[in-house]
């Protein structure tokens, strides 16, 4: 009896709960039903969640074959997200590698002062930021905006509690073997951390992918703009065109979403290895 | 053996000395950090002295390096007057008090639901989770339209349902902040709920069981097993939800730009225009200093209170 109780009253819950998850999403599902539309029908009163008539490929095609180059920002943004992904992972695994598994005088000096430094906040250094940039000729690359995120004391601090877990035997059964600090790095520490490396790439990408301040400050010309830059764009060329606005939107927030949705449980347990050991 | 042979066998015993095992593994482990070091030596320790240099100058950038001019505190003076600063201020501090304590409620209740009320957990991990991964930038496009103050999905809503005057939220200066605000805690909300799931998961079930035995309600369970025991997790979503909530930038920059009249303005959008629309690189950079002394602040004061509890 009880259990039969407690049972009904979880798929009520349940109910209930899923009632509000739809309500939560529905910013995003008007979203889609208006990118879906023609810009008449876009805020008629009560709201048509199902378009009819539907004008999507006018909507897609302005938004990816218009005046406001879409097709560029994507390359752009893939482009950026990866390399600085990639650079990260080595700069902060090497760091991480030399925290767990080298010895010398002033290692543990040198990352209580990193982790000191978390504390400084990036738009503090806005100004000097962008003086270094345009001092090393870089305004207006991609470059400065990998220089500028390619850096994290944060995924340092991540693979070092990650690394410290290895054991030791296996860097000096190797050691024996005659291998260098660099082979062991490469082809036995790196192999052993993919789970935690493969998390916290998919972070990165993810962050880097949606970075906006680092765009708006380095980049000039439009050709160079990433996704979320892009976005400016269109709220100021299509200012009262809601329909080519929220296919944009649409067309920038969709694969990650599908990212997510194929690789949840990493996203998931990336964001809350941050929060669990905090 | 001929003595030039000698000296490089001499010469090579000598070096093979000098790089020992222990100072050879300490080249490879500075080495190793060296990508590291530089790049925060650049971008931190240069970067934020330079900019406390500058903050006790003036300098509108395009003069080059010989046109810095020392000018003492007249920037902090200045920046102490200056009515927008101060509307930064005080937008900075509400925007906290809107976007850190309500959603972590918010959150938490939900998480303790999601976590043992509810079939289908991943179904409601994920859906919550969309908003957070989902560019800032193209939320905030969707929630200008949804806001919009006469032809608005939820304006039109708060007509029909009988509110004949309905803010004009993003355009309204009493609202901007606000609508900022709805929009910002809405898109986080999911990272919130993940963090506290991950809380839940350390709480052992033998200590609802007993809670049981001995009789206890569900409410009396979440205020006396659950919240206690949640503390680590709360001040840690307090502390990074603080500093996040100083650093809020994107979003303004993108729908507001501070306006109207100000309303919105916060203190790195202050930096933003000071420094990249007006060119007072001085000025910028003693509301910068202003911005990591109030960051630092805030997390020695929240490291205090939580060490004396």
């Amino acid at each position: 009896m009880h259990f039969a109780k407690q049972n009904l009253g979880k798929m009520i819950t349940t109910i209930i709960m899923g009632f509000l998850s739809i309500v939560f999403l529905v910013p995003l599902i008007w979203m889609i039903s208006a990118a879906f539309k023609f810009e008449k029908d876009v805020m008629r009163f009560p709201i048509q969640w199902i378009p009819d008539p539907v004008n999507v490929v006018y909507n897609f095609k302005t938004v990816w074959m218009g005046r406001v180059p879409f097709y560029d920002f994507y390359f752009n943004s893939i482009k950026i997200a990866l390399i600085t992904t990639v650079i990260t992972l080595i700069i902060s695994a090497m760091a991480a590698y030399s925290f767990t598994k080298l010895q010398f005088k002033g290692r543990n000096l040198v990352f209580l002062a990193l982790i000191s430094f978390m504390i400084i906040p990036d738009q503090a250094t806005l100004i000097p930021r962008f003086l270094l940039i345009r001092w090393f000729g870089l305004y207006d690359t991609h470059a400065a905006i990998i220089m500028m995120s390619m850096f994290s004391i944060y995924f340092t601090f991540l693979l070092r509690q990650f690394m410290a877990g290895v054991s030791d035997d296996f860097i000096e059964a190797a050691r024996i073997d005659g291998a260098g600090h660099v082979r062991i790095f490469a082809s036995i520490m790196l192999p052993l951390c993919k789970p935690v490396l493969a998390t916290v790439a998919i972070i990165k990408f993810i962050w880097t992918w949606n970075d906006y301040q680092n765009p708006l400050i380095f980049l000039l010309s439009k050709k160079l703009y990433t996704i979320p830059l892009g976005m400016t764009l269109f709220r100021d060329d299509y200012t009262n065109n809601y329909a080519i606005m929220m296919m944009a939107a649409l067309s920038a927030i969709i694969p990650l979403v599908i990212i997510f949705i194929i690789l949840q449980k990493q996203v998931i347990n990336g964001i809350a290895l941050g929060g669990v050991k905090g | 053996m001929d003595s030039a042979n000698q000296m490089k066998l001499e010469g090579y015993q000598k070096k093979r000395k000098f790089w020992s095992p222990k100072r050879r593994e300490a080249l490879v482990g500075w080495l190793f950090l060296m990508p590291e070091i530089v790049g925060m030596l650049l971008l931190n320790v240069f970067a934020l002295g330079f900019s406390l240099y500058l903050s006790f100058s003036s300098w509108d950038l395009l003069s080059g390096v010989s046109g810095i001019k020392f000018n003492g505190l007249t920037n902090y003076i200045k920046m102490f007057q200056d009515p927008s600063v101060i509307a930064a201020l005080k937008n900075n501090l509400l925007y906290t008090v809107l976007t850190v304590p309500i959603p972590i409620a918010i959150a938490m209740v939900l998480a303790v639901i999601i976590h043992s009320k509810v079939y289908l957990k991943d179904y409601f991990k994920v859906t919550f989770f969309i908003p957070y991964i989902s560019s800032i930038i193209a939320v905030a496009a969707v929630w200008s339209a949804l806001f919009h103050p006469s032809l608005g999905p939820i304006n039109q809503f708060l007509i029909d349902i009988g509110i004949s005057n309905p803010p004009k939220w993003l355009v309204d200066p009493k609202m901007s902040l606000v609508s900022v605000a709805i929009i910002s805690s809405w898109a986080a909300l999911g990272y919130t709920i993940i963090i506290y799931l991950a809380g839940l998961t350390n709480i052992s079930e033998e200590l609802y069981e007993a809670a049981e035995i001995d009789g206890a309600t569900g409410l009396q369970k979440f205020w006396k097993i659950t919240m206690p025991l949640l503390r680590p997790t709360t001040f840690f979503l307090f502390i990074t939800m603080m500093i996040g909530s100083f650093k809020v930038f994107d979003i303004i920059a993108f729908l507001t730009e501070g306006g109207p009249n100000n309303s919105s303005t916060v203190l790195v959008f202050k930096i933003y225009e000071e420094g990249f629309t007006n060119y007072n690189m001085g000025y910028a950079s003693a509301i910068s200093w202003l911005l990591f002394a109030i960051i630092g602040l805030v997390t020695a004061l929240t490291w205090k209170v939580n060490k004396e509890d």
